[in-house]
């Protein structure tokens, strides 16, 4: 049986992603030490995600395998690979949310926008993402969309919040 | 109303629980009333005093002292006007001087001295509250003095696994390198603490001073402090106070014209809890996934980028600067045993006053609890508490009356930690939470040793069984425990059976029925 030379695989050109930016980006951070994690930040914070097209270009500039890249981006929970919803609605799931109410507060949020956690609403405004702990442990559950913290979040409280940001937009 | 030439003072925390309470809505609600009723005021913003339950909570500065008005509201604002809360006027959520709050005035406050009173951001408001006294100080002293003082202090490590902090010190101090770091470990990713948080958003002064008195003391010339993603507000003030730092030249090259130098840089983490991790929180500052290194080389000779460094927690960093201003035997005054000066605790969960409480080790649990606690938010009996964080055992109401030591607590099979304390009523479901830290360890578990990454999945489905009804399996689940504890590489696989057996040692009735409680 012949092996054929492993050619690497070609990463689908993805036409929405503008790869001129991701160089920029990648320039203005990699002569930091330990430019990874800075870099995936920085693109993640452009586009909302980082798509697997600029994994190559990352690789060649950080001198690194693709696969090394690819193994930073999959083990951070923060990193995407797909885009998500408008917004990131967080729901901490951790023992001082638990102990007074978040796996209620969890229930009711999948309901409400009809998706589980890593989904997005089917209207493409909400995805709804675990967390383990926002350090807000004495006044929960809590809850972070975007960058906004919200403290003692009951049912109604999460609808309320939810309608404001729909509002806003 | 009286009116007067001078404008009155008034306080509006910017700490992120009280951002999530609504304080910026508050915060601009005075502003605007002020405006429509021709009242000057100075609108700080300041931490948290850490009583969360009154927060938003609005000071007056008055002629008698800081007059609290909390929660408010925005809704409430008019009214706390009509009432001439300017001048401490009396209104139903007039709490009179802050200072005299029980909670409060029962703490004993020194790596918190600041927090909450100043505006968090403002370097002349830091100095003129004793801030950078101790790196003056530090700045007149030979290296190997300050890391002897810091040993004379006692100080441990506030991250968890209470190592001596000048003993670390001393090992970075002696192994020569061309280049040395200090690296703060802010990646607070247990539940239930917050403490690292209110440090970094309400005194972020005092990190960088304590991290540039650590870098004097073992020659370090640049530094990073790795805070999680969780934390924006933290990495936000952390920015703009290094900023501030390097412009009036506390930080960068030739500090306050020394001859030394401290490079300061904030770097965000990416949300993977195991990167609290000493090693692994090193791997990914160096751009890596974040797996667990083996020791040794110890961080203290083989660090960061193979350098020695210096890795400690949030607090650790935080105690130095008073160590350093009022001296190690100051501070070694406080606490007990081996144990000594201060905790910030954190009471956390159903519990009615929730917030921070510095003390110095030796307090209780009960009265943590009870005193300064009230007991739950709920009104229901206290079941369990969880001190420690995810990785730390539930302890019964039968065990409360132990003293907060790191051996007193290690005695009865608890542990301190980084003293946060969550608290649960009596309709937690015990085998609900054993079953919560396997599940948490297997999301969260880094992959590079095989009883935690393996483990911790099977203990899932063990304490499935368990609950299920086949008590048999109880037996197997402390068999798993014990590979965990004894096969794991760091404290993530080896402590997640802790919750996990103190579940079923002190709450069994709750893995079963009848007589599965008596298998446990």
């Amino acid at each position: 049986m012949q092996i054929e030379a492993s050619v690497p695989q070609a990463v689908p050109s993805d036409p929405s992603v503008d790869l001129n930016q991701v160089r920029s980006i990648i320039q203005e951070f990699k002569t930091l030490p330990g430019a990874m994690l800075p870099v995936l930040h920085a693109i993640q914070d452009a586009l909302g995600y980082v798509p697997p097209s600029v994994v190559p270009l990352i690789a060649d500039e950080l001198n690194l395998s693709r696969a090394e890249v690819h193994g930073v981006i999959s083990f951070y929970h923060h990193f995407r690979q797909q885009p998500a919803g408008r917004h990131i609605v967080q729901i901490c799931r951790a023992e001082a949310c638990q102990a007074v109410g978040a796996d209620a507060l969890v229930a009711h949020a999948k309901a409400a926008l009809g998706c589980d956690f890593h989904g997005t609403s089917s209207d493409g405004q909400f995805t709804l993402e675990p967390v383990y702990c926002l350090g807000q442990c004495a006044c929960g559950p809590n809850m972070q969309i975007d960058d906004d913290l919200h403290a003692r979040v009951s049912s109604d409280k999460f609808n309320r919040v939810l309608r404001a940001k729909r509002g806003v937009q | 109303m009286s009116a007067s030439n001078t404008s009155i003072t008034v306080y509006v925390p910017r700490d992120s629980t009280a951002l999530a309470l609504c304080a910026e809505q508050v915060a601009a609600a005075i502003a605007q009333q002020a405006a429509q009723r021709g009242i000057s005021i100075n609108l700080v913003r300041n931490g948290s005093r850490g009583m969360f339950w009154l927060e938003p909570l609005v000071e007056v500065a008055t002629a008698a002292g800081r007059i609290g008005y909390g929660p408010v509201e925005s809704e409430d604002v008019a009214a706390l006007f009509d009432a001439d809360f300017l001048n401490g006027g009396q209104h139903r959520l007039a709490l009179g001087l802050v200072e005299e709050i029980p909670y409060l005035k029962k703490q004993e406050r020194l790596t918190f001295a600041r927090v909450g009173i100043t505006d968090p951001l403002s370097l002349p408001d830091y100095l003129a509250h004793e801030g950078y006294a101790g790196l003056r100080r530090a700045l007149t002293m030979p290296s190997a003095a300050l890391v002897q003082e810091v040993l004379d202090s006692g100080l441990r490590g506030r991250g968890g696994a209470a190592f001596p902090t000048g003993i670390k010190w001393k090992t970075v101090a002696a192994t020569v390198a061309a280049q040395k770091y200090i690296v703060c470990n802010a990646d607070e990713g247990d539940s239930g603490t917050f403490s690292d948080r209110m440090v970094m958003e309400d005194d972020p002064f005092m990190l960088i001073e304590g991290m540039t008195i650590a870098a004097l003391a073992v020659g370090a010339t640049r530094g990073y402090i790795y805070v999680r993603s969780e934390y924006p507000h933290a990495i936000a003030a952390l920015n703009q106070a290094i900023a501030t730092a390097n412009s009036a030249n506390y930080l960068g090259d030739n500090i306050l014209g020394s001859a030394s130098s401290f490079h300061l840089e904030v770097r965000k983490g990416a949300g993977a809890y195991i990167c609290g991790e000493e090693t692994a929180l090193l791997e990914s500052l160096e751009g890596k996934r974040g797996v667990v290194r083996a020791k040794p080389p110890l961080p203290a000779i083989e660090g960061l980028f193979g350098k020695p460094t210096v890795i400690n927690n949030v607090i650790s960093l935080a105690s130095v600067p008073i160590i350093l201003a009022r001296g190690a035997a100051f501070y070694k005054n406080y606490g007990m045993g081996r144990s000594l000066g201060t905790l910030p605790m954190q009471l956390a969960g159903n519990i009615r006053r929730g917030g921070l409480v510095e003390k110095a080790f030796g307090v209780t649990l009960r009265e943590l609890l009870q005193d300064f606690g009230g007991g739950t938010a709920s009104g229901k009996p206290i079941r369990a508490v969880q001190v420690g964080g995810p990785l730390g055992p539930y302890l019964p109401p039968s065990l409360f009356d132990t003293k907060l030591d790191y051996e007193a607590m290690a005695a009865v099979g608890g542990m301190l930690g980084h003293g946060g304390i969550v608290v649960f009523d009596d309709s937690v479901d015990m085998a609900k939470q054993a079953r919560y830290a396997m599940e948490f360890c297997a999301v969260e578990s880094c992959g590079k040793c095989t009883p935690c990454r393996i483990g911790s999945t099977r203990g899932v489905e063990v304490i499935d069984k368990i609950v299920a009804g086949q008590p048999q399996q109880i037996k197997l689940l402390r068999d798993l425990c014990d590979t965990m504890v004894n096969g794991s590489l760091c404290a993530m696989g080896s402590m997640t059976p802790l919750p996990v057996l103190s579940a079923l040692d002190h709450f069994p009735e709750d893995f079963g029925k009848g007589e599965l409680g008596q298998a446990a």
